[in-house]
């Protein structure tokens, strides 16, 4: 079970929190300016990166706050963690 | 290919089993083939299988990065049935059980197909509305498939807690008799065999760590034994498919996500068939070395390291023992994780990509084994004719694209 | 009563004070306090405990300890029965009571034995090369199968009388194994005040300290592990679990242990104590002190009962006081069999050793000073013996190993101990991702490159002997304090251990000679439990299952109850030998949790029975309950789904309450709806980005009716929404959707729209929600309160108010979910039954009836109002439904573009619509597929299906709503519901059945 640092809580329980996929997918500011295959783009694709993977997490049983994580998808040793808003610091980046 | 029979066996022990050939060559890779399959899982094996034999394509690589068989292959619970709700997905899997239920014969392999039915339990009045949506599809596509009363779920499988107190009590449930179970590894091993004997070359331990791809065309695949020219390249590689598609320059719609389950101590027989319950996550055969076989759900965080958290494992089990209690004392013996690429619409991806000559077949999530000889079937399909068969047209990338998704998650939760 | 025949009078750690009377395989037999069931059987001079999985061979005890593959039994009867249990880590206690397992009619006179005469049909793999004919003839076969496979069996009745707990803990540093190196590592980390778990898997600490005679500090070891308890026992911080093994090592350092509390103890003896628990301990840093386990010897026959393991026999002697045998044959490769040949020598057996390598190592001397032959370069040819071994052949190995150098000669022993070298216990370190590497020196895999926090001390490590073990231990557990912020240990005092002789290196020959001298190959086997021998390796190795893996799952070796534990090493050994590469080129397999099996149980802890999964209930559920309410399951929701009265069947009762809902006034208990508060400035922004129709213009003390859609198009939940203030929304959900709208909002709120100003609270278990509808709703509410005025003009349709209703405070929507007149009267959660009561009296004289949800799905279908999640399922857009023109023009919202793909704007996509049958009476089953003419064979293509359907006792006919192919443009044709038995002819209607302009509503 993982142990994720919560930036508002700290360390805590994987049960603690709920999953939100790849981070940094921001939706089109006018959506309707693009085409049916940068939509779908938008809506399904995902880099799913073995290593280094920049993604979201939620502390839905604590502060209900969003987050970023960096974790390697292999070792699951987490790299980084980040608010939301915030560039991913530079150990996030390790393996782009 | 030596004949496998109990007659070839009573005359191999006179001689003490020294004389049984290698069930496949191992030979080394040539600089070239005209289809190079990625991927030497039940998947990318039967494709060879069928692109040599259906489509008389045999110049054909199986390069697989570790053993035969090693991936979900290996992993899953080894349920067998074609009871999905669209016709899309029936139509393939319904396939893919008919050339089950000649494989042993065919592969003259014993996969030790177990038609011992597969049954979806209902525990409220939604599940028993979805139910009765999928059993009528199901008919009507042809597929043998029917509703069972909680009195007739009792009858056939006695440990199951049918009591209306129960936390999740039972309504009733799906049966599909021709569901089941099989031997996974043998599905591996028998089209491996039959592969090799009509000539393609299967290379273990040979990863593929590039995709040569030029005016948008392949023509090729960096190995770590070198590099391989190749016509066609045809990418069966569950858990690693955006990995491979990375090579290529392009991403799927995938995330790979792990799937545990476990099995317990061998106990004498004591579950008769397959039960499976969606809504609280159990999936339970009995093998026939006496082990519960038990699926359990999948962890919510992508993860590429055949192995999830504990706590998938104790909720999968208080649901389990809810529904059969007498499994309380019996203890796991192994725990394992499988690496699945999931879609978002829970339905696999099968055809052409962006680069030409280049196919892949991913995005099984939880329901890969099943298909397996359909799979392979379709996709040596696709790559052997340059477009889809008409069973996995609707299984296209291009879905994503137009939202003509094949949804089978069905209505996750009612909501009055 | 019998007397323990081969029990020592003196010595080990078993009270002869406290004999304890136990029943085997129906004889009534007695043991001591302190034993296990293993040493018991021995100690009554019983070696025969088991039969083999495949071939039925009868087995004997082969361990002393976890890794045990033969000496599985059945313990104790009825629902607390368990299966597959190692009789050498069951404890003894009175009245046990055990059986064999896998044999019939008895353990002595065995059917299944059969199946070893024709052993030779029967090699690896045998099933997948056979069983094939005819096509469907494997279901036969299977049926052979798998009654003659499986070990013990599964209790026949439930549930388990016994509960588990769970235990969640921190520390600073958990030592996992309590021999002289994790007790070292636990004093030396206690002693610098960190948090320290010493968790072991034995009865009592001690380890192998326990088993042998070496003395620490002039003393037997036994005192010195007694002061290092006392000592960790004063210590606050330091937790010492016996009992317990640690059986899984996950992410982050996080370890799973389980506990066994009570079982050591007559069954139902401890009502008060958990029969096991289960420990979740996230340590900071981990010391691994698990040992090692001792490796058999392949050679022919080796599964005789009285074969066992060399360092297992000396166990029996030391810590349970057995003599095993009268005469011993014991088989080296390592040094560790002198010990136990020494030990067995002092306790009478006569003792021949017989030792692979070409010569005898230094610690032979201390053989030979007690008469004992050492046979060095000499190998097992083949055994003797029925349900005892009883004499063994023994001849000199050639120069490889391969071969045989002379003739054989024949020694009578009714014990074979062998010892092939050590395998550390890595399995936990493997688990935590650490890497191995491969000692040549004493053959075996070795902890090397860690991915964890994590450490390795003594056996377990290669470090075998027990002076550098201690060091090893103190400096694991003074490290892995410092790491974890503590300091202090390194100069914890360690008890001097006795200098032995400098070790020879082990001998791995991984199989002596398959042939005896002139002989046909016997069967050598390799994995004890699942018959796997050394001719199966090498046939495998032949058909080309060359990965370990194949191997593996081609011959079953390592896959019994043991996992491998005493088979892994010399399956890898031989395979390796036969394609000429070396042990480490081949590999080794992942080891996977658990590291010894595990009960169910314990996994699911309290979780079970009404904890399973939590029940939630609205405050007036007691009043359902007194009135007879059947319920239904809405997510963790139970609610009343009808009120049956006496005599009623579910027909007439749904029928009574549509009726009087219509015709006179009805209760619903709606607290179940989601509800969340949606406030800040920007409340009305965030709502019109999420609903397909706008919110932020709507008036305070307005309601409005919305939509959402998830990003794809497809309509995700649905619900009505109040205007409380110009910063504050309540919005409502479905029940099923209630947690999953708001994490949606959040996660907008939150990770896209971080600017808004506006915040999202849950209320749904903060309001109870009573909701009347009918004609004379207006009129009971009335009653009930003074200070809201129910004018239609002054409260109109989709108005809310707040007010006071039989004297609470209460907050009044007039929306209306059944099309009739209606209120939902909303108050604080604590107030909701004293609503619910004082509307159910106010009502009696309009004929009040209460209803549930089936009359409320009646209703709403009879208005053609749909239910997400039935008459949707993931795949509807807004316009499927009808609802186009709630679909704004001119602002975006979440899934709108995917609204313009070219598959959401196909024609003929499946659309609502209402279906009436030709008869009138017929009441189509839910889930019905339409089709367009009836027959036909399959695949018949299908338009749609019912996803709604009801008897209507207001309209005097069947209704149906369903999703069909274009089915906008398809109003008035006829089509066909194609059931299994039949085909009901239906014509496609508008879904709107009743009021379709709402009046009744409005009114």
């Amino acid at each position: 079970m993982l142990l994720i640092e919560c930036p508002w809580c700290g360390p805590r329980d994987e049960q603690e929190f709920g999953y939100g996929g790849e981070a940094h997918i921001v939706r089109p500011a006018d959506p309707h300016a693009l085409d049916d295959a940068a939509w779908g783009e938008y809506l399904f694709m995902r880099t799913n990166r073995k290593g280094a993977h920049r993604e979201r997490w939620v502390h839905s049983e604590g502060c209900r706050r969003w987050f970023n994580v960096v974790r390697d998808t292999v070792s699951h040793e987490i790299l980084a963690v980040y608010r939301v808003g915030e560039a991913p610091p530079a150990a996030g980046r390790r393996g782009e | 290919m030596a004949r496998y029979s109990i007659f070839s066996l009573l005359r191999n022990a006179a001689r003490y089993h020294r004389d049984w050939p290698a069930a496949w060559r191992s030979p080394d890779p040539r600089a070239a083939y005209d289809v190079v399959v990625v991927g030497g899982g039940g998947h990318g094996l039967a494709t060879a299988y069928y692109l040599a034999k259906e489509h008389g394509i045999t110049n054909v690589a199986v390069l697989e990065k570790g053993w035969l068989g090693g991936g979900n292959t290996g992993r899953n619970t080894t349920i067998i049935r074609s009871n999905y709700l669209w016709d899309e997905s029936a139509h393939l899997y319904e396939h893919s059980l008919r050339l089950y239920e000649g494989l042993s014969q065919e592969l003259n392999y014993n996969i030790m197909l177990s038609q011992r039915g597969v049954m979806n339990l209902a525990h409220n009045l939604h599940d028993l509305r979805e139910l009765s949506r999928r059993v009528n599809a199901n008919r009507l596509n042809g597929i043998d498939s029917e509703i069972l009363t909680p009195e007739q779920i009792k009858a056939m499988v006695p440990i199951l807690d049918v009591s209306p107190g129960a936390r999740y009590p039972v309504l009733g449930a799906s049966l599909q008799r021709r569901g089941g179970v099989a031997r996974h590894d043998a599905v591996a091993w028998g089209f491996a065999r039959g592969a090799d004997a009509r000539g393609v070359d299967i290379i273990q331990n040979c990863e593929v760590t590039g995709i040569r791809v030029s005016d948008g065309r392949v023509e090729g695949v960096e190995t770590s034994r070198g590099y391989i020219r190749a016509g066609k390249v045809a990418v069966v590689v569950a858990g690693h498919a955006s990995v491979l598609a990375e090579m290529a320059g392009f991403r799927l719609p995938v995330e790979s996500h792990p799937l545990q389950a476990l099995v317990s101590e061998p106990v004498k027989p004591i579950h008769p068939n397959v039960v499976m319950s969606n809504a609280v996550h159990v999936y339970v055969s009995q093998s026939d070395k006496g082990e519960l076989v038990i699926g359990a759900g999948i962890d919510a965080y992508t993860s590429y390291a055949q192995r999830g958290s504990l706590p998938v494992v104790e909720h999968q089990m208080g649901a389990l023992l809810e529904l059969f209690p007498v499994f309380s004392r019996l203890r796991m013996l192994r725990q394992w994780g499988g690496i699945v690429d999931v879609c978002p619409d829970a339905s696999p991806i099968i055809g052409k990509t962006p680069v030409r000559n280049l196919y892949f077949n991913c995005g099984w999530g939880t329901g890969g084994f099943k298909a397996t000889p359909g799979s392979g079937w379709v996709f040596a399909h696709t790559v052997a004719r340059d477009e889809p068969h008409a069973l996995n047209a609707a299984f296209s990338l291009e879905r994503f694209t137009t939202g003509a998704l094949v949804d089978e998650h069905g209505a996750a939760a009612v909501a009055h | 009563m019998s007397e323990q025949p081969f029990r020592l009078f003196a010595g080990g750690r078993v009270d002869r004070e406290r004999p304890l009377d136990f029943v085997w395989a129906g004889r009534r037999l007695q043991g001591y306090a302190g034993d296990t069931l293993a040493s018991a059987l021995l100690a009554n001079g019983i070696h025969l405990v088991g039969r083999s999985f495949k071939y039925h061979r009868p087995r004997g005890i082969l361990s002393a300890g976890a890794e045990e593959p033969n000496a599985l039994v059945q313990l104790e009867r009825g629902a607390r029965t368990q299966p597959n249990l190692r009789a050498t880590q069951v404890e003894l206690y009175a009245g046990l009571h055990a059986e064999p397992q896998n044999c019939w009619p008895s353990l002595e006179l065995d059917v299944g034995a059969i199946n070893g005469l024709v052993s030779r049909l029967l090699p690896a793999g045998f099933y997948y090369k056979t069983f094939m004919w005819p096509r469907d003839g494997w279901m036969v076969y299977e049926r052979f199968i798998r009654r003659a496979a499986g070990l013990g069996r599964a209790p026949s009745e439930g549930p388990d009388p016994d509960v588990y707990d769970k235990m969640h803990v921190h520390c600073d540093v958990l030592v996992v194994g309590a021999g002289p190196a994790g007790l070292a590592a636990a004093l030396a980390a206690g002693a610098s005040g960190a948090r320290v778990i010493l968790a072991d898997e034995q009865s009592e600490p001690g380890g192998s300290l326990l088993a042998t005679r070496e003395t620490l500090d002039g003393e037997p070891a036994a005192r010195w592990v007694e002061r290092a308890l006392a000592d960790l026992g004063a210590m606050d911080e330091v937790r010492v679990l016996p009992r317990t093994t640690v059986f899984g090592y996950h992410d982050h350092n996080y370890l799973t242990l389980a506990e066994r509390v009570t079982d050591h103890l007559p069954p139902g003896s401890a009502p008060d104590r958990p029969r096991q628990r289960l420990w979740k301990v996230r340590a900071r840093e981990v010391v691994l002190a698990t040992g090692a386990h001792e490796r058999p010897m392949v050679f022919a026959q080796n599964d005789r009962p009285g074969i066992m393991l060399a360092g297992a026999a000396r166990t029996y002697v030391n810590r349970y006081g057995v003599r095993p045998a009268d005469r011993a044959l014991v088989v080296a490769a390592d040094d560790g069999a002198y010990a136990a040949a020494v030990d067995l020598a002092d306790v009478g057996v006569e003792v021949t050793v017989v030792d692979v390598r070409a010569q005898a190592p230094a610690c032979a001397e201390q053989a030979r000073a007690r008469s004992i032959e050492v046979l060095a370069g000499h190998g097992v040819v083949r055994t003797f013996g029925g349900s005892r071994v009883r004499a063994a052949e023994v001849a000199p190995l050639d120069g490889t190993g391969a071969g045989w150098a002379g003739g054989a000669r024949t020694l009578r022993c009714d014990l074979v101990a062998m010892c092939g070298g050590w395998n550390p216990t890595v399995h936990l370190f493997s688990q935590s991702g650490g890497r191995l590497a491969w000692n040549a020196e004493r053959a075996c895999f070795v902890p090397a490159e860690a991915r964890q926090r994590v450490r390795v001390a003594g056996a377990a490590n290669g470090t075998f002997s027990l002076a550098a073990a201690l060091t090893e231990g103190r400096a694991g557990g003074d490290a892995a304090a410092r790491a974890a912020g503590f300091s202090g240990g390194a100069d914890v005092a360690l008890p001097a251990a006795e200098e032995g002789a400098e070790p020879a290196p082990t001998r791995a020959l991984w199989s002596l000679p398959t042939r005896p001298p002139g002989g046909a190959p016997a069967k050598h086997f390799v994995d004890f439990q699942n018959d796997v021998t050394a001719n199966d390796v090498a046939l495998a190795a032949r058909e080309g299952y060359r990965s370990v893996e194949h191997l593996k799952r081609y011959t079953t070796t390592g896959m019994g109850t043991d996992q491998g534990k005493t088979s892994n090493v010399n399956a890898l050994g031989i395979l390796a030998g036969l394609l000429g590469r070396e042990v480490p080129e081949v590999g080794t397999t992942t080891f996977r949790p658990p590291y010894t099996p595990v009960t169910f149980g314990v996994l699911a802890g309290r979780d079970v029975g009404a904890l399973a999964d939590p029940v939630r209930t609205t405050p007036m559920h007691r009043w359902h309950v007194a009135q007879g309410a059947r319920f239904e399951d809405v997510g963790q929701w139970k609610r009343p789904w009808y009120y049956p009265r006496p005599g009623e069947s579910m027909h007439d009762a749904v029928s009574r309450e549509c009726l009087a809902a219509r015709n006179a006034v009805a209760l619903l208990d709606a607290s179940t709806l989601g509800k969340i508060e949606v406030r800040g400035p920007d409340a009305g922004e965030l709502l019109d980005r999420i609903y397909t129709n706008g919110f932020k213009k709507l008036p305070v003390g307005r309601c409005r009716y919305g939509l959402m859609c998830r990003e794809d198009g497809m309509v995700l939940d649905d619900g009505v929404s109040a205007r409380l203030a110009d910063d504050r929304f309540l919005v409502h959900t479905t029940t099923g959707n209630a947690a999953r709208v708001l994490a949606w909002l959040e996660e907008w709120r939150q990770t896209e729209w971080p600017e808004l100003r506006v915040w999202c609270d849950s209320v749904t278990e903060q309001w109870a929600t009573a909701s009347l509808s009918g004609p004379f709703a207006r009129r009971l509410l009335g009653e009930l309160t003074r200070d809201i005025d129910l004018d239609p003009e002054a409260f109109p349709f989709m108005a809310w108010r707040a007010g006071t209703v039989a004297g609470i405070p209460a907050r009044v929507m007039r929306v209306s979910f059944t099309g009739e007149q209606s209120y939902e009267v909303s108050v604080g959660a604590g107030f909701g039954l004293a609503l619910w009561t004082a509307i159910a009296l106010a009502g009696e004289r309009y004929g009040l009836t209460p209803f549930g949800t089936e009359t409320m799905h009646v209703l709403r279908a009879e208005k053609g109002f749909i239910i997400a999640g039935q008459d949707t399922d993931g795949t509807v857009t807004p316009h499927d439904l009808g609802l186009g023109a709630m679909v704004a023009r001119h602002k975006d919202f979440i899934g709108k573009r995917s609204l313009a793909r070219a598959d959401t704007l196909r024609a003929d996509r499946k659309q609502l619509v209402g279906l009436r049958t030709d008869d009138p009476r017929e009441v189509l089953p839910e889930g019905g597929q339409i089709v367009a003419r009836a027959g036909g064979r399959p695949p018949v293509p299908m338009l749609g299906h019912v996803t709604s359907s009801y008897w209507s006792a207001n309209l005097g006919h069947s209704i149906a709503l369903a999703l069909v192919k274009g089915g906008h443009a398809r109003l008035g044709e006829s089509l066909v519901v194609q059931l299994p038995q039949r085909s009901v002819p239906v014509t496609v209607v508008a879904p709107t059945f009743l009021d379709p302009d709402g009046e009744r509503m409005r009114g």
